[in-house]
């Protein structure tokens, strides 16, 4: 038995990627729920508009690099993300002012504003496709470890190995500033107060002398943000593919509505809940259980619950389990 | 009378087109399209009973035709008899030591009284019986897919003509939405949708991963056919006079007749659908599903059971898409659990549904065509765009290849904003609901 | 005769498309004083208080505030000139603090707030108390306490009251009362809905009982307490 071990395998091969991944859904899982809550509809093009902002910050990137500017020891596609959500930002005004803004005018039903986030996805998806192509974009540069495995073994003299990717840290740090901001800015400031009592009642915001488009351009406008730097963070991680992000609309959604569709906070929790349950049935166990088990316990095969290609099914059978058994989310959402 | 003699205009324009396409691009890709327009008017029909008729959000459309797709091989493929003796008993063991813990667990649940003791039990039987199903079922599955991987590596199928597996795409599509349906109708339309989503992306990860039973991602291929062989055909002296008497050479001949042998078969059963779908459209069930559409709540105050109708309209609707999936790999000849994408099996059928007028079968009948005949028809006319545009860019710009390169993304492009131009400015459909 | 300070006056209309639930409806009230609707259930009170501040369409009638026409403002418009309404239905932002519900309600103030704050802290104390607290977790009492006082805070210049004591007890009935009967004597003129007709009536300088949308009874609340017919049909003899 070796628990020291055992941790270490266990941080490096479950903890630090389920908690970077489940940053990366958490911002993803907030641009849907706060759509749901100021706009009421679940949006299917969201996905797709992680797609757009990801692109717009690899071009940016690339160029950025062709023109020799860097970021030193960080990815490039930092300094690109401010032009890449500011890409983002005007594709969704642009389609709130063209699309979304008729339905809004006629009071459309929520399950219309569904299947027209459809068409849109549909648009958005092509236009993605069209610019950067379907393949597989890698643009993470700079400094790859943090902390490498062998750099780690040498320093604690262990056999297991812990390494800490440069972009799982950004992700970590970026995801905690994105979260902070945006919580400062729904309570404390009085834009953002108003923006929480248009969700939480429409007619008394009107009464109230709150502008309803106002609320809305400010809402595409943080969602555009919280899409792109989520789906900037998920490509720095793994890698871009046009098609990888409209998959990612399960595990957003799942994530949304496990934490209560609506509420910012449960959003953040559904991505964690998500990203931990997907990492750790997924995940052969077998060095760790090795490590941790007596020697006459020792496992033989891999012990991996389910092949890594279920993992949608992992998100899938949360998401039945909860809404069966609290429909609302573990954090009360909103229905519309 | 208007209105019939508008769905014959636009049933007519249909037609013109496909002529058009025969003359100008040829008679194969005329049929081509045609055939799958059938297809796709079939797999529009299912959606349209499930939303027209009853306001059911599906979006897992692809995982219902890709079922049709397993049944296909399941039904027509040969046995592998070394596998099943190798590993067959065990595998079919397995499952059903697996079907055995979900059972239990759902008496515990059910007779058990509610209690924190009963939640413990019922978890313990989940998570200590799906390590006794890995137990029987991996050894089973590890034997089978063993054998002759090259060649087979999977169980095969029955054997039977491939005709049958149509009706076993319903029944296996039919199965898998009763499942869903029980667990997941009576929820919110959007998170019916999203539950949807997530079923059919299961049932493809199910298709890629479980090797012994579809082969996974080595595909299966040479799926028997209900039509003759061309090959056969070009040898046989009767038809190469026929073919000639008529002024075709026997290559050509033998293709068209062969398309043609599958758009009558198609065209048999979408006619026998609609039929059905409209009888089921006019009769009082059809009646009382609008009416729960249009007011659930006063329907349940009259006593309608909603959620068993929605049930049944979900079941019969999946397992048309089922159909219409056996008839799609059918006519591929091959299952390849990689080219199922949501965009074209869920999506797009949606598009169709909803151009086409939902709530109107014939509506969904003509909007899988016109649909399906733009799918095809976008990229060429996309690639000629993009060479009329790009034409006073030099030959070598960057630019221009990029453009010319990327014309095949218009479809995607095109399909979003016809929908959205339709929601937008004739919300019904080409052929409104009644 | 004087102009009252809000009039809505011979009012005809309904929702959207559906027929008319108001007949040539008039209520009002004047500088000062209170002005209590009442009337049986779906007599189209709330309906009449809605059509006063502009949430559906009037086909016949004038609204007028302080002598303006305002008929054809939006409800946005209608606070900016100084009209405060608490709804009957969801009149508080439940996920919110009681301190952001007035603070919401004072949104269209550029100004500082926190003098109208710190009256209606002294208005309603227990609000003081809960500041921090989400309104929703509040007791139904206190609930209808911070829906007036989210629209005292655009500091109105009429105050519009749709069944403020619907649901709470008769000891915080009375208590709001109270407190309602304060507000007017500060001269904010109050027109209210009550379906406690004979209380409401005791307070009230201008009483009307409304029957299928129509005005049934009009006179001061003494009148109306002391007409048999009033007291037969609505007071319970
Ligand atoms: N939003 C609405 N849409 C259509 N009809 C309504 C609406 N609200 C109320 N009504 C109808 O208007 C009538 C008067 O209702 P209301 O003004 O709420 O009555 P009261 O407040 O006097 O109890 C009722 O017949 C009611 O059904
Ligand atoms: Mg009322």
């Amino acid at each position: 038995m070796d628990l020291l071990n055992a941790l270490v395998a266990l941080s490096n091969f479950v903890l630090v990627p389920a908690i970077a991944y489940g940053a990366q859904l958490a911002l993803g899982a907030l641009g849907v729920t706060l759509i749901y809550g100021i706009l009421r509809f679940s949006n299917f093009a969201h996905g797709d508009t992680m797609a757009f902002g990801t692109m717009a910050t690899i071009l940016v990137t690339w160029w950025f690099q062709s023109m020799g500017i860097g970021f030193g020891p960080l990815p490039t596609a930092l300094l690109a993300l401010p032009f890449g959500i500011l890409a983002c930002v005007l594709l969704l005004i642009g389609t709130d002012r063209a699309v979304y803004r008729f339905y809004r005018a006629q009071k459309a039903k929520p399950v219309i504003l569904v299947i027209v986030s459809i068409g849109v996805m549909f648009i958005m998806n092509g236009l993605v496709r069209f610019i950067i192509g379907p393949g597989d974009q890698r643009f993470a540069d700079g400094e790859r470890f943090i902390v490498t495995a062998r750099d780690f073994q040498a320093m604690t003299g262990l056999d297991e190995g812990l390494a800490l990717k440069t972009t799982q840290g950004i992700t970590v740090v970026t995801a905690v500033i994105v979260v902070a901001a945006l919580f400062w800015f729904l309570n404390r400031t009085r834009t953002g107060k108003s923006m929480r009592a248009y969700s939480d009642n429409e007619d008394l915001a009107l009464l109230s002398g709150i502008d309803p488009e106002r609320v809305v351009l400010i809402t595409w406008l943080i969602v555009g943000a919280l899409a792109t730097v989520a789906g900037v963070l998920y490509g720095l991680d793994k890698s871009f593919k046009p098609f990888t992000y409209f998959q990612l609309l399960l595990p957003v959604f799942a994530s949304a509505i496990v934490g209560g569709l609506g509420n910012p906070l449960g959003a953040i929790a559904g991505g964690f809940i998500i990203a931990f349950s997907e990492v750790t049935i997924t995940y052969a166990w077998k060095k760790v259980l090795g490590y941790s088990l007596p020697e006459s316990l020792e496992p033989s095969g891999l012990v991996q619950l389910l092949s890594t290609d279920y993992k949608f099914a992992v998100s899938f059978v949360i998401l039945l389990i909860v809404l069966l058994f609290r429909p609302t989310g573990l954090f009360r959402g909103k229905s519309v | 009378m208007i209105g019939n003699l508008r769905t014959f205009l636009l049933f007519a324009a249909v037609a013109c087109l496909l002529v058009l396409t025969g003359e100008m691009q040829s008679w194969s890709t005329a049929l081509l399209i045609f055939n799958m327009g059938l297809i796709s008017a079939i797999m529009s029909l299912g959606v349209n009973l499930q939303w027209g008729f009853a306001g059911l959000f599906n979006i897992g459309v692809m995982g219902f035709v890709a079922l049709g797709g397993l049944a296909t091989v399941l039904v027509s493929m040969p046995p592998t008899t070394d596998a099943w003796a190798a590993g067959g008993a065990q595998v079919l063991l397995g499952l059903l030591t697996g079907a055995a813990v979900i059972v239990a667990a759902a008496l515990a649940l059910r007779h058990l009284p509610k209690s924190r003791l009963r939640g413990a039990t019922v978890l313990a039987i989940l998570v200590g019986g799906f390590f006794l199903y890995r137990w029987v079922f991996d050894p089973g599955v590890d034997a089978v897919e063993a054998v002759n991987p090259a060649g087979t590596g999977y169980l095969g199928g029955l054997g039977l003509p491939v005709l049958f597996a149509w009706p076993m795409g319903g029944v296996l599509a039919a199965g898998a939405a009763w499942i869903i349906g029980k667990a997941a109708l009576g929820l919110r339309s959007d998170y019916l949708a999203i539950a949807t989503l997530g079923i059919a992306e299961i049932i493809l990860a199910v298709m890629k991963n479980e090797d012994w039973l579809s082969r996974g991602v080595k595909n299966v291929n040479g799926i028997p056919r209900p039509v003759p062989n061309e090959i056969d055909l070009q040898n046989d002296a009767g038809f190469v006079a026929t073919a000639q008497g008529i002024g075709l050479d026997p290559v050509t001949a033998s293709s068209l007749y062969i398309k043609l042998s599958y758009s009558i078969l198609f065209a048999v059963v979408l006619v026998v659908l609609l039929v059905l779908a409209q009888l089921a459209l006019k009769s009082p069930w059809g009646r009382m599903m609008r009416a729960i559409r249009d007011n659930e709540v006063a329907a349940e105050a009259m006593g309608k059971d909603v959620t068993a109708r929605h049930l049944q309209v979900f079941i019969l609707g999946s397992a048309v898409c089922g159909v219409a999936g056996a008839m799609m790999t059918t006519l591929d000849g091959q299952l390849i659990p990689t080219s199922y994408q949501p965009l074209r099996f869920t999506f797009l059928i949606w598009v169709m549904v909803i151009v086409g007028g939902s709530g109107n079968n014939l509506g969904a009948v003509l909007g899988g065509f016109v649909i399906w005949f733009l799918w095809v028809q976008v990229e060429p006319i996309g690639l000629w765009l993009m060479q009329m545009i790009t034409a006073p860019l030099s030959e070598d710009s960057a630019l221009r290849a990029h453009l010319i390169e990327s014309a095949a993304h218009m479809r995607l492009l095109t399909m979003g904003l016809i929908l959205l131009l339709v929601l937008r400015f004739s919300p019904r459909g080409l052929i409104p609901e009644k | 005769m004087s102009e009252p300070f809000l009039i809505g006056d011979a009012m005809t209309g309904g929702y959207g498309r559906g027929p008319d639930i108001l007949h040539a409806c008039t209520v009002a009230v004047e500088r000062g004083e209170i002005a209590v609707i009442v009337g049986p259930n779906g007599a189209g009170k709330s309906t009449a208080m809605k059509a006063i501040f502009g949430m559906l369409d009037l086909h016949e009638g004038q609204v007028r505030l302080d002598g303006d026409d305002i008929t054809g403002l939006s409800p946005q418009a209608r606070v900016k000139k100084g009209m405060g309404f608490v709804p009957q239905n969801h009149n508080i932002f439940t996920s919110l603090t009681v301190e952001e519900n007035l603070e919401m309600g004072a949104f269209i103030r550029e100004d500082d707030i926190s003098g109208t704050m710190a009256q209606v802290y002294d208005l309603f104390p227990i609000l003081r108390e809960k500041r921090r607290q989400a309104a929703g977790e509040l007791s139904g009492g206190q609930r209808q306490q911070v829906a007036v006082g989210r629209a005292l805070m655009t500091r109105p210049k009429v105050l519009m009251l749709d069944e403020p004591t619907a649901g709470v007890s008769p000891i915080v009935m009375d208590e709001l009362f109270d407190r309602i009967i304060e507000v007017a004597r500060t001269g904010l003129p109050v027109l209210m809905v009550e379906q406690n007709a004979r209380q409401a009536l005791e307070i009230a300088d201008k009483g009307y009982v409304l029957v299928q949308g129509r005005n049934a009874h009009t006179g001061t609340g003494k009148e109306l307490l002391a007409d048999a017919e009033v007291r037969r049909s609505f007071l319970g003899g």
